[in-house]
């Protein structure tokens, strides 16, 4: 394609500052995450740690089209994209990994357990399945009140073998809740493959056992979860019907921290396949899309580098002046009010 | 003798065991390729093969019914949780049927089976990874409950777990994966159930623990010795057999007594050892039993938060001085 700035209809003209902004939110994503083990590593964060690498067309790709308040997202531990891309600053997440009282979590969540039900983010969740009987409840809410608004629910391959999953997916199925069912297929739970993991690879034939309509997506073409979860949003919206999109991904790091320090990720995977799927980057493939069409130019890309290397700098400045949580706040919130 | 760390300890045992009856496997979510979470079935898949080193999925229901429905029929599974947080999917195969079936059916089906995982707090992991839950388990009659806090007892108790024709909860302690020890690498050697060991011999009172709260109270008493306070460190090793004797026995010399656990306070496995104390010896007590345990709270993150939710020998040292006082 040669690089035309030729008139385009308005349309094209919103979709083009959407994605934009969406190539932005990718970039933040990434360079946040990569951030993150070198604080590990200078003990300013602790616990576990899994990073998004790699993933980042599934949140940017998807949230943007959320009307916020009113509509929800539910998220697993590897969870700092769907904070970020809900509109939790970076200056809160930062904080919140480093356990400080201004993180999203007040510092009692940690990189885990990032939550912020302000911007729509009931949380991420540490227990593998966990946010899917959660969405249930949720989307059952959302019909309750009948204003027309979504839940999205994203979860591992590795969740989908959880007997929880599945009586939650049989029950929105029955009840037909607007939950978006997000599975996060990066092939691997863990150390354990897809294919080691089930009997049945097909994911969105299981959603289909419960009554619930999907697709496959190539989760890691931006343009693509935008066109597909555009579209069954703004069905769900009008129908109040569920919908199971299964997004092919990759994981660019190990599973966690551990993994990657232990290199333990060398029993399941090779160098080599991890760099095949690097190549087929988010990042690379927008931003190749959108220079393309005159949309981003190199100087684009290095101003954005810059804003978005002071705001990562600036949330790591903000959460390590930030102070620890009060003592007293031990015992706060057991129990509400 | 051989020196080894607690985890490869736990390993010998399992190795042996299964090199001594074939009925015996291993099941778990990352035991084989992956060589363990916490690289305690390190080399197993490759030394016995997929069919006795199993991989499962994210399943605990699953991984629960495996290893019950197995051990009911004959088999004798061994099955890995990859952390005691997350049996608690599994609560139901665990609760209602694998700690149920030798009852209801007159003792006709037997349920040989070992769940066994990591357990305990720490490590800034916060609310649903770091937590410690025995009570919950030693409650259930059905279990018997085992939780180690040397790598010979690692060892020993596994391997009478594996021989037991009963379900057993066996929760190590991650944070005690790393410990060294003398081993015995004797394939006979067994630690019974039910058997409490004096870890330290002590005239002025008795602490009662069990997994790495036995540490804090040795510690603490380390400590306390300095100042002429002499405590008798009791480590239960088994909470379901309990041994009231040696700790009965202990408090009728001490006349004094804490009990300590890192699992929250209310309604804990401190609570039962502390009634029972009073029920059996309240004559020879001077001070009501002190309890040691972890903040009532689910576990925060922040490390000064967590901290102040965790027992630390100061703990245990603040409730010696309350009850001597
Ligand atoms: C019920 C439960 N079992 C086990 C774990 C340990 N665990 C954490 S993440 C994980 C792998 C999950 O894989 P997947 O669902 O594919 O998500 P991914 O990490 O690939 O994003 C496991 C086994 C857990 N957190 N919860
Ligand atoms: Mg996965």
């Amino acid at each position: 394609m040669a690089k035309t700035t030729v008139e385009r209809p308005v349309e094209d003209d919103i979709q083009s500052k959407e994605l934009l902004s969406s190539y932005r939110l990718m970039l933040l994503i990434r360079r946040l995450e990569e951030s993150v083990y070198r604080k590990f590593h200078e003990a300013k964060i602790g616990g576990y740690l899994h990073r998004y690498d790699g993933m980042e067309a599934l949140v940017a790709g998807i949230i943007p089209f959320l009307q916020i308040p009113g509509d929800y997202v539910l998220s697993t531990y590897r969870d700092h994209a769907h904070a970020l891309a809900c509109g939790t600053s970076p200056r809160a997440v930062m904080a919140e990994l480093m356990g400080r009282a201004t993180g999203c979590a007040g510092g009692k969540g940690g990189s885990m357990h990032l939550i912020d039900p302000e911007n729509g983010f009931l949380g991420g969740d540490g227990i593998v399945g966990g946010p899917v009987p959660i969405s249930l409840g949720v989307g059952y809410a959302l019909k309750y009140r009948g204003n027309g608004n979504v839940c999205v629910v994203y979860f591992g391959d590795g969740a989908m073998n959880q007997g929880g999953v599945h009586e939650a997916m049989n029950m929105i199925g029955l009840y037909r809740l607007p939950v978006l069912f997000i599975l996060e297929n990066n092939k691997y739970a863990m150390g354990t493959s897809v294919e080691r993991s089930t009997g049945q690879t097909d994911f969105v034939l299981k959603a289909k056992a419960h009554g619930i309509d999907g697709e496959h997506v190539d989760g890691m073409d931006l343009l693509k979860v935008r066109d597909v979860a555009g579209r069954a949003i703004k069905k769900m919206r009008e129908t109040c019907e569920p919908y199971f999109l299964e997004m092919s991904c990759y994981r660019y790091v190990g599973h966690g921290i551990g993994d990657d320090n232990t290199k333990a990720w060398t029993t399941y995977r090779t160098e080599d396949e991890v760099a095949q799927w690097r190549e087929r980057d988010p990042l690379l493939r927008t931003g190749d899309y959108l220079e393309a069409r005159g949309i981003l130019t190199p100087e684009l890309i290095e101003k954005f580098e810059a804003e978005i290397a002071a705001e990562v700098e600036d949330a790591i400045e903000f959460a390590e002046a930030s102070a620890e949580p009060p003592l007293d706040s031990l015992y706060e919130n057991v129990y509400s009010k | 003798m051989a020196t080894m760390r607690y985890q490869q300890a736990l390993r010998l045992a399992m190795t042996e065991e299964m090199e001594r009856d074939p009925n015996v496997f291993l099941c778990g979510e990352e035991v084989g390729q992956y060589q363990g979470t916490y690289r305690v079935s390190e080399g197993m898949l490759q030394k016995f093969g997929p069919k006795r080193v199993v991989d499962t999925p994210i399943s605990e229901i699953g991984i629960a019914g495996l290893a019950t429905g197995a051990a009911m029929v004959g088999l004798r599974p061994i099955a890995e949780f990859m952390t005691w947080s997350f049996a608690l999917e599994a609560m139901d195969q665990l609760v209602n049927h694998a700690a149920k079936i030798t009852y209801m059916s007159g003792g006709r089906i037997q349920c040989p089976v070992v769940f066994r995982g990591p357990a305990g707090v720490g490590t800034q992991l916060s609310a649903q990874h770091s937590q410690s839950m025995e009570s919950w388990y030693a409650h259930t009659p059905g279990f018997k409950v085992v939780m180690p806090a040397f790598p010979d007892d690692a060892k020993g108790l596994l391997k009478t777990a594996i021989r037991e024709n009963n379900p057993i909860i066996f929760m190590e302690h991650a944070g005690l994966y790393g410990l060294q020890g003398e081993v015995p690498e004797d394939p006979d050697f067994t630690v019974p159930f039910g058997v409490a060991a004096v870890r330290r011999v002590g005239t002025d009172i008795t602490l009662v623990s069990y997994s790495r709260g036995v540490h804090l109270c040795l510690k603490a008493a380390d400590v306390l010795a300095k100042e002429g306070i002499e405590c008798e460190v009791i480590d239960l090793r088994t909470l379901v057999p309990l041994d009231m004797e040696t700790v009965v026995t202990s408090v009728r010399k001490t006349h004094h007594a804490v009990v300590a656990q890192e699992e929250w306070k209310n309604v804990s496995f401190g609570s039962e050892l502390s009634a029972r104390i009073h029920e059996m010896a309240f004559d020879d007590l001077d001070a009501p039993v002190g309890r040691v345990g972890g903040a009532d709270v689910p576990m925060p993150y922040a490390k000064n938060l967590e901290r102040a939710a965790i027992p630390t020998e100061n703990d245990v040292i603040a409730a010696v001085r309350r009850a001597l006082a």
